[in-house]
């Protein structure tokens, strides 16, 4: 067995993996802010303490959390043609899934982040008389945030590895431009090695960047 | 549109229906074949689990051992660097690594099945995570304990044996029992390397049939179902394994 690099060109890079590889960053990036968006809004409807907001929020949360990735990527490809009433590709399915998905893990990360202010914030913001919503935007959310930022970025990490994952429904990223480059060219060992080191060092430099930013913001308390 | 459930009784060879929607003679139907999935998915993810659960504990051990020679450094910096390396691809592509790319490096690979392959890959890949329970479990035990295991006169292999690992294993059974709920799910990468596993099942059945909701819908109850399951089952061991009084049961509020 001989490993043989030299097919490696930047022709070839750029023609079959780039794309891909803006693809993966692109659903990386839309999937992190929808999904800390709406999983904000989940955990908000969760913490609401009114059934009707919470346990539709909550059911959405356990379901998306019990079944695997990739069944809900191929259910969300199988419905939203029929839901929306005309075809759409695979890298838009892609990117509505990942917004739906991770929302409900953003949620469960928001609402710890929530959980953890306390009570004395909450009460403080109440009596110098602001509204609920003045209370969550301007005490409690931003400083949930803050104490969140290495969970979150923890959690997009893993989002930036379960991309790989539309593979199921045919979409092109980054994996999917390794190997059909390796189709292409007969030499598939090589370009899933490589695309294994740019998986690996992406995610130890970005996790070891995470490691480093935990300690800057931790909140003094 | 309307359902149509006796899509799981139909013969996935002729376009006949069994009348007990098992298929008779030879015939299966797409309800035989969900369940042969089933089984598969579940194979799948308990010979992974097996295998994550010796290799994660090791590995989660061994990175917390004190840095007193040269040797407990380099079995601490292995556990170390395994993790980095089998967490940070993602498991996909460890799958296709196992498949595509380690039997051209060692051949006898080569007379694996997919099967193995799959559930070698997914152990590989959980290991990381269950090692980091480990560790954070052993990390929880108070110090005094390992203090008392040195003056009672023990190596450390006898520490880890009799004082350290008994306690921190029992401290890592919730975190273990989601990685069990996560190793199902993460099986249904399996489809990529052709186990029919329940996945696999749901694209190609929905392919064939056109009844993509109901069998998604059978598929995903299969799912919620193992994941309740093994959720069960690791809760009874949990309460079973319960030293009298030391880890109280979350419930039971401390004490």
């Amino acid at each position: 067995m001989n490993i043989d690099l030299s097919f490696y060109s930047w022709e070839l890079i750029r023609s079959y993996v780039l794309s891909g590889f803006i693809f993966s960053i692109q659903l990386t990036v839309i999937a992190t802010v929808g999904g800390i968006f709406f999983g904000t809004l989940l955990a908000l409807m969760r913490l609401s303490g009114k059934p009707f907001l919470a346990v539709p929020a909550a059911a959405y949360v356990n379901l998306m959390r019990s079944i695997p990735l990739v069944m809900v990527i191929l259910w969300f490809f199988l419905l939203m043609p029929t839901i929306l009433g005309r075809p759409i590709g695979a890298e838009a399915s892609a990117i509505i899934t990942f917004v739906a998905f991770e929302a409900a893990f953003f949620c469960e990360i928001m609402r710890s982040g929530i959980q953890s202010i306390s009570r004395g914030q909450v009460h403080a913001g109440q009596a110098m008389g602001m509204t609920y919503s003045q209370n969550m935007r301007l005490i409690i959310l931003p400083q949930a945030f803050r104490n969140m930022i290495p969970v979150l970025l923890t959690q997009t990490i893993i989002l930036f590895q379960d991309t790989s994952l539309v593979y199921a429904i045919g979409a092109y990223d980054m994996l999917k431009g390794f190997e059909v480059a390796g189709k292409n060219f007969g030499r598939p060992i090589e370009t899933y090695l490589a695309a294994a080191v740019i998986y690996f060092l992406i995610c130890f430099s970005l996790s070891k960047l995470v490691r480093v930013l935990q300690q800057r913001v931790a909140i003094i308390r | 549109m309307s359902w149509n459930w006796e899509v799981f009784c139909k013969s996935t060879l002729e376009e006949d229906f069994s009348p007990v929607c098992f298929g008779t003679g030879g015939e299966i139907t797409y309800l035989d074949w969900m369940l042969s999935a089933w089984g598969w998915t579940m194979s799948v993810s308990a010979l992974g689990l097996v295998v994550a659960m010796v290799l994660g504990v090791l590995m989660g051990t061994l990175r917390t051992l004190p840095p007193d020679t040269l040797l407990t450094r380099c079995l601490a910096t292995l556990g170390n660097a395994w993790v980095e390396l089998f967490r940070n691809i993602p498991v996909l592509v460890q799958v296709f690594l196992w498949y595509h790319v380690l039997p051209a490096f060692f051949p006898v690979m080569k007379g694996f099945s997919s099967f193995i392959l799959v559930s070698l890959a997914l152990g590989f890949f959980t290991s990381s995570r269950i090692a980091e329970q480990v560790r954070a479990g052993i990390g929880a035990l108070p110090r005094g304990q390992r203090f008392a295991a040195m003056a009672m006169g023990l190596t450390t292999v006898q520490s880890y044996r009799y004082v350290i690992l008994p306690m921190a294993l029992r401290i890592v059974i919730p975190p273990l029992t989601s990685e069990s709920m996560n190793i199902i799910k993460n099986s249904s990468v399996a489809f990529a390397v052709s186990v029919t596993e329940l996945t696999l099942f749901a694209m190609q059945a929905q392919e064939e049939t056109s009844r993509g909701i109901e069998i998604y819908l059978g598929v995903t109850a299969l799912y919620a179902i193992s994941a309740l399951t093994v959720n069960r089952v690791m809760a009874l061991i949990e309460s079973k394994t319960r030293v009298p009084g030391f880890i109280a049961a979350p419930s039971s509020g401390g004490h």
